[in-house]
């Protein structure tokens, strides 16, 4: 899960992290209102998901009441298009309106999960403002990294050694970066979060650490205890068939193609999408109905799949083990009457009562259904049908 | 010979009166399993509807059966603690069937298990099955073939459930047996590894050939295939899933996302052939690849 940058502005703000005043708005007189009360040079900035907004206008420098206006009514007005978003863009819903400080120097520094360490990792660089991707792979050199104890956490060691890294040598200067670091991991730890990242962070010529943009994911295994995190939750940067889907307990993503997949387990969806490619058709999405899939469950992803009006073929790979074939084969026949199938279903089963849901599909005598005998028999059958 | 577990294990499962834990014991009887009791706090001194004993804690079921595996089907939220209290016990090995555990639990249940000199298999997998001996975890026993008659025999490392079903289902058919079959899950961070898993069935008499199921998400693979390299002289087979998966999105599996350039079908694939590992292109034709190399 993901949240805006004003909220996790909020959040590092109520960790000790110090950031440059700011207001949240949500239309241009409210925008107007916002600069009266904090004057002088603003930053306003659309609150998306999607990055690439600088580039794309919904990032704007303003001096006065009248470009503050200007800047708020284009990026209401207009949708965001970034190579980020897609050709449709997005829309912004609210917009940050922040005190602009002048910068001396640019920071990264972010806390992320080290999956090969098993524990987190806090990274900082000098190179601050550019993508932390960029300068891994032109200068991996410049990021330095502290691994996290998993039950100690930040040591005030591994601290100084950040800021030792980050060359900030003045004493009151150093003192500050330990409170943003020590805020962030906090922030990390409190939210169970799998990226808290600030960049930049920046030092003023006066020689004040202020965190200018902040972004952050979370695990979306730990969010069920984080009430404030479920407040924070913005349906509306969400795909709303991945949503729907989520709450049927399917995972779905749609995809490019037109070949709809029906899957059972993660790993098999996936597989299923790369076996569909292999024989040169393209999958249109990852659906994974879960071991435990019911047939109301199963009628549901049918819906979903054919609610895509691009999908030409579908097909359906069950290895029954908990999930058994003859619950799949009663959805597949319950599906067709209720839904009725215009496009060709073919379906591969296996496992735990296989030869009962053949028999049941057999009866039902489906004319769309075309049974396969095994894996790559099912994506020639899938691929020859749409092509 | 077999890798883990064998016919004397002694296990208890945790969260035994659960409806996915109660089950399970229900199918890892029917399928041989020593199950020799359950835990479930508040429960202690009643019996299970298989009537096995329940006890209030790890502890009291350790002492009263001498168990050292725990199956534990514990909901997210208290999964790692209960994998850690099996640890506290005194266990050898816990399976954690869960799904859904938040990461940072299992960053310090590791940890917790690993001070311990605990092995943790999972979370968020099938389990672990050593075909006609005994199965501990949620997959179809039926399709696995035991080690008897002269049959070959595979040993099997998967991040997918289902996918491994898929090449237990393949090898099977072929006529193979498998030595040992192990779901490490789906999860970022977890417990047994490609790694410590290769290492076990290399050093296995009974396992003739290795077979390895990866997925994008991570560097294991990577870090396997150099492993195998160094130290593998079995054939190895493997498939990765998700070479059309997109970047960024978590394809079902916590584990599974391509995420700053990491974790690619593509750079798995690469690792792997490099280091002599047989990598089909189709999931479909691992069984076929591995009787190639097994003839």
């Amino acid at each position: 899960m993901k949240i805006h940058e004003y909220q996790a502005r909020q959040l590092l703000t109520e960790a000790g992290v110090p950031v440059p005043e700011s207001e949240v708005v949500e239309n241009a007189t409210q925008a107007v209102d916002a600069y009266k009360k904090i004057g002088g040079k603003v930053v306003v900035k659309a609150q998306v998901f999607a990055g690439g907004r600088g580039k794309a206008g919904f990032v704007k420098l303003c001096d006065t009441e009248a470009e503050v206006k200007t800047a708020a009514e284009f990026m209401f007005a207009n949708r965001m298009v970034s190579n980020q978003t897609g050709p449709e863009g997005i829309e912004a819903k609210k917009l940050l309106i922040a005190t602009a400080v002048d910068i001396e120097s640019e920071y990264y520094i972010a806390v992320v999960l080290d999956r090969g360490r098993r524990c987190p990792v806090v990274m900082v660089s000098r190179e601050g403002g550019v993508e932390i991707e960029e300068v891994a792979a032109n200068n991996p050199n410049a990021i330095a990294k502290q691994w996290l104890h998993p039950h100690l956490g930040l040591q005030g060691f591994q601290a100084a050694e950040l800021i030792s890294a980050l060359g900030l040598t003045d004493k009151a200067q150093a003192k500050a970066a330990r409170k943003v670091l020590n805020g962030l991991v906090k922030v990390f730890y409190d939210y169970d979060c799998a990226l808290a990242e600030i960049n930049p962070l920046v030092r003023t010529p006066d020689g004040e650490i202020l965190a200018i943009d902040a972004k952050m994911n979370f695990d979306d295994s730990a969010v069920f205890r984080h009430p404030r995190l479920q407040e924070m939750f913005d349906p509306s940067e969400e795909n709303a068939m991945e949503l729907r889907a989520k709450e049927h307990n399917l995972s779905y993503i749609a995809l490019e193609g037109n070949i709809g997949c029906l899957v059972n387990g993660a790993g098999l969806a996936m597989a299923t999408m790369d076996i569909i490619k292999l024989h040169g058709g393209e999958p249109a999405n990852f659906l994974d109905v879960g071991g435990s899939v019911t047939k109301e469950g199963a009628i549901e992803a049918f819906r979903i799949i054919l609610s895509d009006g691009t999908v030409k073929g579908v097909l359906v790979n069950i290895f029954g083990g908990i999930a058994k074939c003859d619950t799949i084969a009663e959805a597949l026949i319950a599906a067709a009457k209720e839904i009725g199938f215009k496009i060709p279903v073919v379906v591969r089963l296996e496992g735990t009562n296989v030869d009962r849901a053949r028999e049941l599909l057999k009866e039902a005598a489906i004319p769309q259904l075309i049974g396969a005998a095994d894996l790559t028999d099912a994506a020639e059958k899938v691929c020859a049908k749409v092509a | 010979m077999s890798i883990l577990v064998d016919k004397n294990t002694k296990v208890i499962c945790q969260g035994i009166t659960g409806k996915a834990g109660a089950f399970h014991t229900g199918q890892c009887l029917e399928y041989g399993t020593k199950m020799v009791g359950g835990v479930t706090p508040g429960k202690g001194g009643t019996k299970s509807e298989h009537d096995l004993p329940i006890f209030d804690s790890c502890r009291a079921a350790v002492e009263a059966t001498g168990a050292d595996v725990s199956l534990v089907f514990v909901p997210p939220a208290f999964a790692a603690d209960a994998a850690m209290e099996a640890a506290a016990a005194g266990m050898r090995f816990v399976i954690l069937i869960t799904e859904g555990v938040p990461t940072l639990d299992m960053v310090k249940a590791r940890k917790y298990l690993d001070d311990a000199g605990t092995l943790l298999l999972g979370g968020n997998c099938p389990g672990i099955i050593t075909p006609g001996q005994c199965k501990i975890g949620i997959m179809p026993g039926y399709i696995h073939t035991p080690c008897e008659g002269g049959r070959k025999a595979v040993g099997i490392i998967s991040r997918s459930g289902t996918l491994t079903y898929e090449a237990v289902w393949q090898c099977s058919s072929r006529g193979f047996a498998q030595s040992t079959c192990v779901g490490i899950g789906g999860d970022p961070v977890k417990g047994l590894n490609f790694i410590e898993l290769l290492k076990m069935f290399q050093e296995d008499d009974e396992t003739d050939g290795i077979v390895m199921i990866g997925e994008i998400g991570g560097t294991d693979e990577e870090a396997a295939a150099e492993f195998i390299r160094d130290n593998v002289t079995k054939p190895v087979v493997a498939f990765i899933a998700g070479r059309t998966a997109p970047p960024g999105k978590r394809m079902g599996h916590a584990g599974a996302i391509i995420s700053g350039g990491e974790g690619t079908a593509e750079s798995k694939i690469a690792a792997l052939r490099e280091a002599g590992v047989k990598v089909t292109e189709s999931p479909a034709t691992i069984g076929e690849e591995m009787a190639k190399r097994l003839a």
